[in-house]
């Protein structure tokens, strides 16, 4: 893993290499406050993982990212989120083009009840009209992109419900790479997976980084130091400490943080 | 066993006994009715059927012969009538309130007088729509049928539509959203994909509740012997009005034809509940 030139243990809090900045951010569940203060940035063309206790906040996180939280009435959020620059929090933000642009991967796989084929190709054709000659040129390079076209090349046409829970998640990869989004937002993906699927997955996400901005959620701390270049330790809504992974892994600078890793809480 | 706790252990087997064997009893009473209105029905109308039941129109009293075929396609066209502006408002009103309007107070509103609805006795809705359309049609007509069994399709569609597109993962929603899809295409592409089985099994089961209705009918299509498939102008024949005709009648005919309806009528909605049960069991998987 070569670091980036920075010297603090806060990279990339507002370094011009930062595809996504969150500044000051806040976040409610009805009157509760989920979020304190945020303040971060996802390195471009890197990945940051998002590691704490359950119920800190690191889902709540990545769901502001996208917006995913709009589907929900009651909930909101406050402060900045920079994509590029430009505030994605802001009420005039098309969130149809925002989540085109950031990708999600849930923790359940979530492929959606019709064939392989139609998966990935039905969030092509929202996009683009292409012939079908091009169309199933995509859908083979989205599987190939998800290392998913040798095991489903002869049956594109089966439901993608049939296929095995490793197979489901990397088929909603392939889904979300197909669309060409910028950053792709992974929230726990390997946690309902066994050993061989997760370290395919993982494989997954760092070849994807060179062409993608990678955040991942993650209760698995060597996960978390095999794929990422940048870990954030998230504990009660706030964010105790941000930085190289090595260093948060090796030489933490907060108490909490060294419980956290050495497993003495959380 | 200690002698404090023998008695009390056979007195519990003994209430056990008991409530079983009530048990057993009430399924017996219950079934037993179900049992022998089946028989009876078969017994007298499998007796009436011949080919000319489904060749012929309904005769005149005192004659022999003749069928139900206008009863037969005009119970048809009005039960289609039906469906075809009942499941289409249902279906929307029901998206409405599992996908839209989910947390709004429009939906709680909504659902409340659904359920009213759903429960309103079918001779108020025939009545209603009595006063709605046949009198300022000036007269009985097929439509005036087909809209008075809308009213009660939409209820029970709203709430299957709702019920069903409740129990789609919200994640699948979510992942749809995800990709960028607009709401439309999340419900249509996604959540009616998921819930499809159910939402067919609604409309079935729909089909089957009104296609032995009577009451909505008497004043709204109400009832011919003659071959009448014009919905707009005539009075149009229909299964349940006819056999209400015709089995209080002394004409030995009259009767026969009226259970030979009542056992087509018990049929369809028989294999309406069969393909309503079979779709529903195969539900997507998990
Ligand atoms: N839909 C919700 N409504 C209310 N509170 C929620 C909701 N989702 C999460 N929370 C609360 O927000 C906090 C952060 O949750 P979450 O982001 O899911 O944590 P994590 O992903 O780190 O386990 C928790 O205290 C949780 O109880
Ligand atoms: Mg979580």
């Amino acid at each position: 893993m070569n670091a980036p030139a920075t010297t603090t243990s806060m990279p990339s809090q507002s370094a011009d290499g930062d595809k996504i900045a969150v500044k000051d951010l806040k976040f409610y569940y009805g009157n509760n406050l989920a979020l304190k203060n945020i303040t971060l940035g996802l390195r471009t063309n890197k990945v940051t993982a998002f590691i704490g206790p359950s119920g800190c906040g690191k889902s709540t996180l990545l769901r502001v990212l996208n917006r995913m939280y709009d589907l929900y009435p009651n909930q909101r959020a406050e402060g900045e989120v920079l994509l590029d620059g430009e505030n994605i929090l802001n009420p005039k933000q098309d969130l149809n083009l925002l989540r085109a642009r950031i990708g999600m991967v849930f923790q359940k796989p979530t492929p959606f009840p019709m064939t392989i084929y139609e998966n990935i190709a039905f969030g092509i054709r929202l996009y683009e009209k292409i012939a079908k000659s091009e169309l199933d040129g995509r859908v083979e390079k989205a599987l190939r992109g998800a290392a998913l076209w040798d095991e489903v090349k002869d049956k594109l046409s089966a439901s993608g419900l049939s296929l095995s829970g490793g197979q489901q998640q990397r088929l909603c990869i392939a889904r979300s790479v197909a669309i060409h989004p910028e950053v792709i937002l992974f929230d726990e993906p390997c946690s309902a997976l066994d050993p061989i699927s997760t370290s395919k997955i993982e494989e997954l996400i760092d070849e994807l980084q060179e062409n993608y901005t990678i955040a991942i959620v993650t209760h698995n701390m060597q996960q978390a130091a095999r794929v990422s270049e940048f870990t954030a330790f998230m504990y009660l809504g706030e964010l105790v400490e941000f930085g190289d992974t090595s260093k948060i892994f090796t030489s933490p600078s907060q108490k909490r943080t060294q419980d956290y890793i050495t497993g003495r809480f959380g | 066993m200690t002698d404090a706790i023998a008695p009390r252990y056979g007195r519990r087997r003994r209430t056990d006994k008991v409530m079983l064997g009530l048990c057993w009893a009430a399924t017996a009473f219950g079934l037993g009715w179900l049992v022998l209105i089946l028989f009876s029905l078969i017994w007298n109308g499998a007796s009436g059927l011949d080919l000319a039941v489904f060749m012929e129109m309904t005769p005149p009293a005192g004659s022999t012969g003749g069928g139900l075929l206008n009863a037969i396609v005009g119970s048809l066209i009005i039960t289609a009538i039906g469906v075809a502006i009942g499941a289409p408002l249902g279906m929307l009103a029901g998206t409405y309130m599992a996908e839209y309007g989910r947390y709004s107070k429009l939906a709680s509103v909504t659902r409340f007088i659904n359920d009213i609805l759903l429960s309103a006795p079918s001779i108020i809705i025939g009545l209603f729509i009595y006063g709605a359309v046949v009198v300022p049609m000036h007269g009985a007509t097929g439509i005036a049928g087909g809209i008075a069994l809308a009213v009660i399709v939409v209820p029970v569609v709203v709430r299957t539509t709702e019920d069903m597109l409740l129990l789609v993962p919200n994640p699948l929603r979510e992942a749809a959203s995800a990709l960028g899809l607009p709401r439309s295409h999340v419900i249509i592409k996604v959540a009616y994909k998921a819930a499809r089985a159910g939402l067919i099994t609604g409309v079935l089961l729909a089909v089957a509740r009104i296609s032995g209705e009577t009451a909505p009918l008497l004043f709204t299509s109400a009832n011919s012997p003659y071959w009448s498939v014009d919905p707009f102008h005539d009075a149009m024949a229909n299964l349940p009005v006819t056999i209400n005709n015709f089995v209080n009648n002394p004409d030995p005919n009259w009767r026969r034809l009226a259970w030979a309806a009542a056992l087509i009528i018990t049929f369809a909605v028989l294999v309406l509940n069969i393909v309503a049960r079979v779709l529903g069991a195969t539900r997507a998987p998990k």
